[in-house]
């Protein structure tokens, strides 16, 4: 029977990253993948004629550019289009635009607030300041501080004398950052409702904590530590949807002569004589191989498709008391047309950057805390996109779809687990926020797709629908992701490996956990490293 | 004194407006122009990256009335034009258009360009600069050819990028989805004739449309109703020097200096260094600078362009090129150089010693960060084909039309 070199458990782009970079090391891979379509959360699908959406994760920023490079995924088809400014709604009907020019994006900051329009240069300067030291991180394994071997201490080395770069002053900001608040970083800065609010929304997209929770400092610095073409806290589109991407991926590890298996969920990873040694699907067939890959989340690995019996007690406690608690929601729209928002002025320009239904800080805390009682606020934070107002492959010509990111969305509501009929009543709390903003915009709905925690975790696979594999708080970063002492991709098994986003440096559609972990499992087996470094060392 | 003068005693140093220019001075946003050939022309009209962003995912418009536009016509048309350019005019059949260089007797190149075949004995000729005095001259001895300068006659628009297809579908141009690269078709229009041909300067799916220039607003406007749903943008000059350096091809000013304007000799190309060996057609007998084209091809080119493929992602531009990591022995310097969002590269054309282009190759990189000078070596390895050729360009018909 045939035996492949490495299966990686998930055709997510992680897994896809990894099994790519594992083949090009001349590797025999196989890719499972449960769905009968590939792409994990970073996927397009045609559900309507017509209209394709980017059914989970909708922009791109923080694909590492040495990755799309070096696989050469333009040739496999992946175009990234940066987007223009976000328009943002507060309080009220007031609309704070987001224009591309700095003269005119500067002349309506201060329409808000003079002083918030000044603060901005420094705010995005310290912003700049602080993703250059975490992007150095993003395709470096995270050193064991407590056990370090050699390379750790390298490791430690080279992020100490990146980290005393930032200087005397930031090196103090930095540690309070994994800490703080959004609402208190951002009170260093700005002093108007709206301003604030904006620039917070990044600091609770995809987690179960509220703009004044401490940590959410950090996710907003997550969310902007990316670029388009070395433009850094710039988002794109990918052309065709977030599934190029992963069909990029796939065709560039099928270039490898990777393979790839379909409608092939994995019931369990098989272990003998404490060595991972293959999987056993649910359809029974066993796959044996040398590596085994886990693109899944680290709860779901090891809660799920693990015999408890192979694992270390202490790691299946782990693995259950992991935080990976579902936050967001997603309301996929087709649109017979464009629709027109109150106090945006008809701009071919602005009108393609992205939305963002905010309302005020303590709209988003009050959010938060309807979260928090297993319910879903009857004003949510809805971050929008209409990716085909730029993307000409994704909507018939004349017709829009929207994408709508909604925070917060109970995994499992108070009154116990979400049915189609609470799932439609909580699409509908999104349809008539944005119809306050766009009389007339359900009129314009063809076709939508809403999905709630529940949707996300039974489609994708993602354990409560969280979009990051697990929080990206202190306690679950760098070193410490997903658990302390197994932050280098190998698990507690001998030859299994994760390369999922539960790993460093988490989610955001980066490819990078996955390139990560391949450079380790190709050290681990003495084979040349196909990795590249990343490209962000002379920013 | 003329009448605009004495009203605007600055009418002479304002520059001539194209017949698409109140569409177009609508939508520059940004009061970006330069100027071509006496036209006021933009450099942008939103923002370069974007505009270029339309040429690749998209459709953009870019003016092309400042061109130059000859019209050659009469029974010793071909044979005039075959003197002139080293190319084969012969070869090319009616409704075909082919890009073409011509050089003086040196064989240095005076311009690049285009040939139309209009008609039987009727071509049109373009390119980027005056060029009717050298023309003039080629054309001495044949009695039976008239030369006419048409570029004020035009009004031309380049339509570049993946959806300019559907778009010319949507406005009506039927049957456009058949049209091959580099081949022409006319269509009727508002009671003229819009002519179209599948050409550009972008490497993408792409077309150039000409009409006469009172027809030229009314074009205009029923092609971006057409294009409203598929986002129809105008694109200024620094869009188009992005596409163009994607698909490899090189500029006047840029990649090359026109032979009759340099001072020192040695100071302008010949196809041979621009890589463009193959536009050179010895089979033919005679044309301008055959004999030192053909000396040079026998002794061997001490130039060729270079298409680079750079590591890191700091682009090269003005970069001196060596032979070795620790830049003392210079081979070549860099003639273009961007970083390619579409191919995701750090791209170059550079002029390297042919004799080198074998061995390693440094570019010692100039780069800026607030205010500081920084510099680099990085390793350039020489790229064969296109940074940016995709199928859809060449496709016939082209997907999703």
């Amino acid at each position: 029977m045939k035996r492949y070199d490495a299966i990686v458990i998930g055709a997510g782009h992680n897994g896809l990253s990894a099994a790519a970079y594992l083949a090009k090391a001349g590797m025999e891979v196989l890719v499972v993948e449960k769905n009968d379509y590939i792409g994990g959360a970073a996927v397009s699908r045609e559900l309507h004629d017509g209209w394709t959406y980017s059914n989970c994760s909708y922009v791109c920023s923080m694909l590492r550019q040495a990755i799309h490079r070096d696989l050469d995924l333009s040739r496999h088809g992946l175009m990234l289009v940066p987007y223009l400014g976000t328009i943002s709604y507060g309080l009220n009907g007031e609309v704070m635009l987001g224009y591309h020019d700095e003269g005119a994006a500067h002349n309506e900051l201060k329409r808000f607030s003079p002083h918030d329009a000044d603060a901005m240069h420094r705010f995005e300067a310290d912003m700049n300041r602080y993703s250059q030291f975490i992007r150095k991180t993003l395709m470096r394994t995270p050193p064991d501080p407590v056990a370090p071997k050699i390379r750790d201490i390298h490791e430690l080395l080279f992020l100490g004398k990146q980290f005393w770069n930032l200087g005397e002053r930031e090196i103090y900001e930095y540690i309070r950052f994994f800490t703080m608040s959004a609402s208190e970083f951002l009170d260093d800065y700005f002093e108007h409702y709206l301003v604030k609010a904006s620039m917070a929304t990044p600091g609770i997209i995809g987690t179960a904590l509220g703009v004044e929770s401490p940590g959410s400092a950090y996710i907003l610095l997550h969310h902007v530590m990316g670029d388009v073409d070395g433009s850094i806290g710039a988002w794109g589109l990918a052309r065709g949807g977030m599934g190029a991407i992963s069909h990029a991926l796939a065709s560039a590890f099928q270039s490898f002569g990777g393979e790839i298996r379909r409608e092939a969920p994995v019931a369990q990873v098989l272990v003998q004589h404490g060595r991972a040694n293959g999987v056993v699907l649910e359809n029974g067939d066993e796959i044996y191989a040398n590596v085994v890959v886990s693109n899944l989340d680290a709860k779901r690995t090891f809660t799920k498709i693990m015999d408890p019996k192979d694992l270390p007690p202490g790691i299946v406690k782990k693995a259950e008391n992991y935080k990976i608690r579902g936050s967001s929601g997603k309301v996929n729209i087709a649109l017979s047309g464009l629709p027109k928002f109150i106090n945006v002025p008809d701009n071919r320009y602005i009108n393609r950057g992205g939305q963002a239904f905010i309302g005020s800080m303590e709209t988003l805390e009050r959010a938060y805390d309807c979260w928090k009682r297993g319910r879903w606020s009857d004003d949510p934070f809805i971050e929008s996109v209409i990716p085909s107002a730029w993307d000409p492959t994704v909507a018939p010509p004349g017709g829009h779809w929207m994408s709508n990111f909604i925070q917060y969305c109970p995994p499992e509501l108070e009154d116990g687990p979400w049915t189609p009929e609470k799932r439609d009543a909580f699409g509908k709390t999104v349809i008539d926020k944005i119809e306050r903003h766009a009389p007339g915009f359900s009129d314009l709905i063809e076709h939508m797709e809403v999905r709630t925690p529940y949707e996300i975790e039974q489609e994708v696979g993602l354990t409560e629908g969280n979009i990051f594999q697990g929080e990206l708080t202190i306690d679950q970063l760098l070193f410490n992701r997903p658990f302390p002492g197994y932050a280098q991709y190998r698990m507690p098994v001998k030859n299994l490996y994760m390369c999922g986003s539960s790993t460093h440096p988490g989610g955001g559609v980066s490819a990078t956990c996955g390139a990560n972990a391949a450079r380790e499992i190709l050290m681990d087996l003495k084979r040349p490293n196909t990795v590249p470094e990343d490209d962000c060392y002379d920013e | 004194m003329s009448e605009a003068m004495q009203t605007d005693p600055y009418a002479g140093e304002r520059l001539k407006e194209s017949p698409f220019h109140p569409r177009q001075a609508a939508l520059n946003l940004r009061e970006a122009w330069s100027s071509w050939n006496g036209y006021r022309f933009a450099e942008y009209y939103y923002d370069p990256e974007y505009e270029y962003f339309c040429i690749r995912n998209g459709c953009g418009t870019y003016d092309i009335c400042p061109m130059q536009k000859y019209r050659i016509s009469g029974a010793d048309a071909a044979a005039m034009l075959d003197r002139m350019v080293t190319r084969d005019v012969h070869k090319l059949a009616i409704d075909r258009v082919t890009y073409v260089v011509w050089c003086n007797d040196e064989g240095r190149v005076v311009d690049d360009g285009t040939i139309f075949r209009l008609g039987e004995q009727e071509y049109m000729l373009t390119c980027g600069s005056p060029c009717l005095a050298w023309i003039r001259k080629a054309a001495y001895g044949y009695e039976q050819v008239t030369v006419e300068d048409v570029s004020d006659e035009i009004a031309a628009l380049s339509f570049q990028g993946p959806t300019t297809c559907a778009v010319l579908k949507r406005m009506g141009l039927e049957g456009i989805e058949t049209l091959k690269p580099f081949g022409i078709r006319r269509f009727p229009f508002q009671g003229g004739e819009l002519m179209v041909s599948r050409t550009g300067f972008t490497g993408d799916l792409g077309y150039e449309l000409w009409i006469e220039k009172d027809r030229g607003l009314a074009m205009w406007d029923a092609l971006y109703a057409a294009g409203e749903p598929y986002q129809i943008q105008p694109y200024g000059e620094e869009a188009t020097n992005m596409a163009r350096l994607e698909a490899g091809f090189i500029m006047p000013d840029m990649e090359f200096a026109e032979a009759l304007k340099t001072v020192h000799f040695e100071h302008d190309q010949t196809p041979f260094e621009l890589d463009l060996g193959w536009l050179v057609d010895f089979k033919k007998p005679h044309f301008n600078g055959r004999r030192a084209l053909l000396e040079e091809k026998e002794r061997g080119t001490r130039y060729t362009l270079t298409k680079l493929d750079i590591e890191g992602n700091k682009p090269a531009e003005s970069s001196w090129i060596y032979r070795d990591r620790d830049c003392t022995k210079q081979i070549g310097y860099v003639t273009s150089a961007m970083w390619s969002p579409a191919a995701k590269a750090n791209i170059a054309l550079a002029m390297i010693e042919t004799e080198y282009l074998d061995g390693p190759i440094w570019a010692w990189i100039d780069y800026e960060k607030e205010l500081r000078q920084y510099g680099k070596v990085a390793r350039c390895t020489v790229s064969k084909r296109a940074f940016w050729a995709p199928p859809r360009a060449r496709a016939t018909p082209p997907p999703d039309c």
